[in-house]
């Protein structure tokens, strides 16, 4: 990142910069296309740009700029990456809504994956970034859980809680749930840091140790995560289980006592 | 002498087992003059005497589990590594304080089950606690000869909030850690000897090795064996006071209305400690309590958000969470306000509610028994202190969960902070006056019922078109019930010149307790209860509509 | 309204004549007590065959209480420790907690339920009234008692030897300052500790994740890194101590975003390392938005401006987080340049 940042303006630069970002479409058009299409060639990556800066100048360029170099209303798209798009809006953060809150919140994806994909290859043609991670960097499988559990409370816990729960941040802000976030999305965000979320790039949390969390979270915060002691009352700790105490603990005790002191029904008089 | 021994053994031969049995440790603790007055001793039934057993049980079901758990827990710190069956900690460096919780909670068949009741019954019996305090505050039960039983229940309930909180920071995970840690930098704000406080109790800078078996032995040997003590001294109190007793007709001060302990009380009482169990047993299937292998284990450079204490502690968070960052440093030394004065609060505001009754008695300079309940209503001013007090304490409870506030209802944690620092003082004022306005009114309306009745809901129309509502007289039962209790009047200064023309020095605290005796019984904040002589009137025939 | 359904003799104007001393119908209490009403039986008291309904649920009770103990046995036995099982609505949950909580809860509910049934419905439901007594003494008791005690200490002579007294008071005031004593060694004293952390001029930065020294160019705008100084390992018998101190957040702001002079040039090339430990009262602090650049602590809401020398903008902390200065050493690895020149986490009286 460094040494790119440093010869950004070596004349070489933009040749070298649209040849990454081609290489990276393509790798993420090869992993995405259909198998007949699997042999992606200069027209199929090009026609994808093509497709994605349609979509862009209907969608996002009037906050982000015609040619992605931002405005007052959205920050600068050269070089996010493809993995940004894939990210924002992949997960319907983005096309932000006009009035949207503290931060954009998740919402209903407008774009099919194939309308992402080339929108992301149209941003990433802008300069580069991260691509979008691969399904080998983000299975499960060669991940150490547990190792990705310490991990996860080192890097993530303090603002998404001990399995993702999510939590407060200042002013509104918030860091989101991390419950039923595809492990692709996950990994993407750890890349990019999208919003006010920091970034984690490769030299600060290896691939290695973001596919570990990616697998931890798969383990504790999914539909299939055992819960062996029941209910987990929303996995927030200590208010959550003081609500669940007071209300159906010493609620049910209080009936009890009612029941225990009420007079029995007496006789009717004749 | 000998002839009555004879004569003795005679009759204990003749005599069912169970008899023999009893005249054998009647002989040596006398136990028929104890039971003397006691098998039958009379309970009133109202739920709400029940609480204090919720309370009693819940600690006998600690007591029990506790037990239980100590056969499995290490007390220790020493770091070990994880090989047990839930996975996601494999191979994790932890102390074996938590891998062994983690042992009971897969390993030990049950365990995980005991481990649920112990904790779900302590955030019961510390719920318990506070709203069987509050029973007897808001029914005047404090009142004299109970204080000293009033105090002991006090102290139970802050002796069970630091129990509490010593358990919650026995498994050593990441969330107890983080409030151990918290604990720390509050004991480090203590002017003068905090650093040394800390020092000593966690055995050198935090964490170090020793504040788990510490935390231990006060946790399952000194402050149950207190409370233990209290709670015995407590229900020795109740026993020997008798219960208290709602007004109502047969009902006086100097008698208490109800069934006998044995047989029935013995099956309620009794039956109520199963049903607790039950209860609490059930709540232990169903949901699932600190669930530490989701936490994590404790290390002192993580963290996780939403970190809280168990609900008993929320309120002294929300004080640290509310209060702002004041910092002195003068002649080289640091004030901590920020941290310092919410460890002063908190007792402080603990402290308000535990010497009420004095005050009261103070202020009314009744010296008389007391043992029919008041009713809320009259009682205003109580009950708007009491009110008040709740205010208090449910603001910073708040306060405690303010991020999960946030979060929850899409606020700032910011508006949520401001709000919580405004409440705590508006908050109670605006409940004192509320609540004794509605006193007030629910008093007036009483005032109406006796005089007038009880509203039927039937509408007459009189011949000359007007419409009324029927009234329908109350009983004897209601009127009496509704008229028992007794109204103070407020105390005089006195003349300030005595007889021989000598002025009296009048002293402060004499006008202070005039003017609380005015604000408590004055004309405005008390409604007069119907004389005999407004009855008569108005049930004579005039001034009625 | 009239008052024609109340007895006459209850009116208060009746009675004047009846007022009963002892139920104290007076000024203060208007309407005289009427004594507890008649006893009214329940069904079960005239009906046999309701009654014998009540003893059958009473045992059915009993009865299921012994079978969910039996279930409990059972389940104990049938349920391996780590079986895993769907329940709606709660989810994958423990067989084996979920059967023996159930089946434990329904033993105890159904004999507290039995005792209560039985209480409630068989046992005599008649209410007794009890006479209460003054607890305090009678004048002649008081006066007995007190003359036992004048005698007692006039025969101890303690009033009269008051050299006995004064030193009786001072030995039993003297002796638990042993207990005090013996308390001493908890721990050792405070010294300087709270003052010194493991870093050190020429400690390399190593990043919590990969165990590794750190360039600057690890280190990107917007990224937040974690780190510990070299040669701490996570195994080591002083770690939790140590860390406790020295963790260390960093994070790389664009130079000229840096509004606290002493922090530029603290930093490198816009690396600012700053204390994870909350000033307030000692919680990790990592709650960092990149684009605000605050830190937020989860436990109280302190909230620092890592641009503005960590500066506390809101909650309860009282001062800023110390800052970490660095450079970076002959082979480019990222170093301290020194201790923290502050003590590190919460504030205390000696900190000045």
């Amino acid at each position: 990142m460094k040494k790119l940042s440093a010869r950004r303006r070596h004349p070489l630069a933009a040749v070298v910069v649209l040849l990454l970002a081609l290489a990276a479409t393509g790798g993420l058009y090869a992993a995405f296309a259909p198998a007949s299409k699997a042999q992606a060639d200069e027209t199929a990556q090009s026609l994808a740009i093509e497709e994605g800066k349609k979509l862009y100048r209907v969608g996002c360029a009037s906050c982000h700029g015609t040619g992605g170099q931002g405005s007052s209303d959205g920050p600068t798209l050269v070089g996010v990456g493809a993995a940004n798009v894939d990210f924002q809006v992949g997960t319907g953060r983005m096309p932000a809504a006009t009035s949207q809150g503290a931060q954009a919140p998740r919402k209903k994806i407008i774009y099919t994956q194939a309308e992402i994909d080339q929108l992301a290859a149209y941003v990433a043609s802008l300069g580069a970034g991260p691509a979008v991670p691969t399904t080998n960097d983000y299975s499960p499988n060669g991940a150490d859980i547990a190792k990705g559990g310490e991990l996860f409370r080192t890097n993530c816990a303090q603002c998404h809680n001990f399995t993702g729960k999510g939590g407060a941040l200042t002013h509104g802000k918030f860091a989101p749930s991390l419950e039923g976030v595809a492990p692709k999305h996950i990994y993407e965000a750890m890349q990019i840091g999208p919003q006010n979320m920091p970034s984690f790039p490769d030299t600060t949390l290896s691939q290695q140790n973001k596919k570990d969390i990616v697998a931890y979270l798969d383990a504790v915060n999914s539909d299939q995560t055992k819960s062996p002691g029941g209910l987990q009352l929303g996995g927030l700790g200590p208010v959550s289980e003081g609500l669940f105490a007071w209300i159906f603990g010493l609620g049910t005790m209080i009936a009890v006592a009612v029941w225990v002191a009420a007079r029995t029904a007496k006789a009717k008089k004749s | 002498m000998s002839t009555t021994t004879t004569n003795d053994s005679g009759a204990r031969r003749a005599a069912p087992a169970g008899e023999r049995l009893a005249d054998w440790a009647d002989g040596r603790l006398g136990i028929y003059s104890l039971a003397k007055s006691n098998m039958r001793k009379i309970f009133p039934d109202h739920w709400s005497f029940m609480l204090g057993e919720v309370c009693l049980y819940s600690f006998i079901i600690i007591i029990l589990t506790g037990v239980y758990l100590t056969l499995f827990f290490h007390p220790s710190m020493n770091e070990v590594v994880y090989n047990g069956s839930y996975v996601p900690l494999q191979g994790q460096l932890m102390s074996e304080a938590f891998n062994s919780t983690l042992h009971i909670s897969f390993d030990v068949r049950g365990g995980l089950l005991i481990r649920q009741i112990h904790h779900w019954a302590a955030l019961i019996f510390l719920a318990g606690m506070f709203v069987h305090m509050m029973r007897v505050f808001f029914t005047g039960a404090f009142r004299k000869p109970r204080e000293i039983n009033w105090l002991f229940g006090f102290l139970l309930f802050v002796l069970g909030m630091f129990t509490g909180f010593t358990g919650y920071s026995l498994p050593d995970d990441l969330l107890s850690g983080t409030g151990v840690r918290f604990m720390e930098g509050a004991i480090l704000s203590v002017p003068i000897v905090g650093t040394y406080i800390s020092f000593f109790l966690f055995g050198g800078e935090f964490p170090g090795h020793d504040f788990v078996a510490r935390f231990y032995s006060i946790h399952i040997l000194l402050l149950p064996g207190i409370m233990l003590g209290l709670m015995v001294g407590h229900l020795i109190l109740v026993f020997y006071h008798k219960h208290t007793q709602f007004a109502g007709p047969g009902k006086t001060n100097n008698n208490v209305v109800g069934m006998p302990l044995l047989p029935v009380y013995m099956a309620k009482a009794g039956g109520f400690f199963f049903l607790v169990f039950g209860v609490i047993a059930a709540v232990a299937a169903i949901a699932t309590i600190n669930p530490i292998w989701a936490i994590g284990p404790y290390r002192s450079d993580q963290v996780s958000t939403g970190a809280q204490p168990d609900w008993y502690m929320g309120f002294a968070e929300g004080l640290i969470r509310a209060m702002p960052g004041w910092e002195i440093n003068i002649w080289g030394h640091t004030l901590v306000l920020g941290v310092f004065i919410p460890l002063v609060i908190f007792p402080l505001v603990l402290a308000a509610i535990a010497v009420y009754p004095f005050i009261e008695s103070w202020v009314t300079g009744d010296k008389r028994e007391h043992h029919i309940l008041d009713r809320p209503r009259n009682a205003p001013t109580r009950t708007a202190f009491g009110v008040a007090w709740i205010t208090a304490y449910m603001v910073m409870l708040v306060g405690g969960g303010n991020d999960l506030w946030a979060t929850h209802f899409h606020l700032s944690i910011n508006a949520v902070t401001w709000f919580v620092r405004i409440a705590f003082f508006a908050g109670p004022v605006v409940a004192f006056v509320a609540t004794k306005r509605i006193c007030l009114g629910l008093q007036r309306r009483d005032r109406d019922k006796v005089l007038h009745g009880r509203e039927s809901g039937i509408i007459k129309r009189l011949p000359h078109g007007e419409f009324i509502e029927v009234h329908e007289p109350l009983s004897q039962e209601q009127l009496h019930t509704l008229t028992a209790h007794e109204q103070y009047v407020p105390v005089e200064i006195g003349p300030l010149v005595d007889e021989h023309g000598v002025e009296r020095k009048l002293k402060g605290s004499e006008k202070l307790r005039a003017k609380l005796s005015s604000a408590y019984y004055g004309e405005l904040n008390q409604i007069s209860k119907p004389t005999a002589d407004e009855y008569k009137e108005i049930t004579s025939g005039h001034g009625h509509h | 309204m009239s008052s024609q359904d109340i007895p006459e003799e209850n009116l208060p104007a009746a009675q004047e004549t009846t007022l009963d001393k002892v139920t104290g119908a007076d000024e203060k209490h208007p309407f005289a007590d009427p004594g507890l009403p008649p006893h009214e039986h329940r069904i079960q008291d005239i009906d046999e065959r309701a009654a014998k309904r009540s003893e059958r649920t009473v045992a059915l009770l009993f009865t299921v209480s012994m079978l969910a103990t039996i279930g409990f046995i059972a389940s104990f036995v049938a349920f391996p420790a780590d079986k895993s099982i769907y329940v709606f609505p709660i989810g994958h949950i423990s067989a084996l907690n979920f059967s023996l909580g159930l089946t434990l809860g329904v033993a105890l509910f159904a004999i507290g339920a039995g005792a209560v049934h039985w209480a409630r419905t068989l046992m005599s439901d008649v209410e007794v009234a009890d006479e209460r007594h003054p607890i305090e003494a009678s004048p002649e008791v008081k006066s007995k008692v007190l003359d036992d005690f004048r005698q007692g200490a006039k025969e101890s002579a303690l009033g009269r030897r008051k050299l006995i007294r004064n030193t009786m008071l001072g030995a039993l005031t003297l002796v638990p300052l042993s207990g005090v004593v013996l308390l001493r060694d908890l721990g050792p004293l405070p010294e300087t500790k709270l003052r010194h952390t493991a870093w050190r001029r020429g400690k390399l930065l190593v990043n919590m994740n990969t165990n590794q020294p750190m360039r600057p160019s690890d280190v990107a705008v917007g990224s937040l890194t974690f780190a510990k100084p070299e040669g701490l390992e996570e195994h080591d018998e002083e770690f939790q101590n140590e860390i406790a101190k020295a963790a260390l957040m960093l994070v790389r702001l664009q130079p000229d975003d840096i509004k606290d002079k002493k922090e530029l040039e603290w930093s490198h090339e816009g690396i600012v390392a700053y204390s994870k430990i909350c000033t307030h009262v000692g919680c990790p602090i990592s709650l960092y938005e990149q684009q605000t650049h605050h830190v937020l602590c989860p436990c109280h809401q302190s909230t620092f401006d890592l641009s503005d020398g960590a500066r506390v903008i809101f909650g309860p902390a009282g001062h800023a987080l110390p800052q970490l200065r660095i450079g970076v050493n002959a082979d480019g690895y990222l170093e301290a340049l020194g201790d923290f020149e502050e003590p590190v986490g919460p504030a205390f009286w000696e900190r000045g």
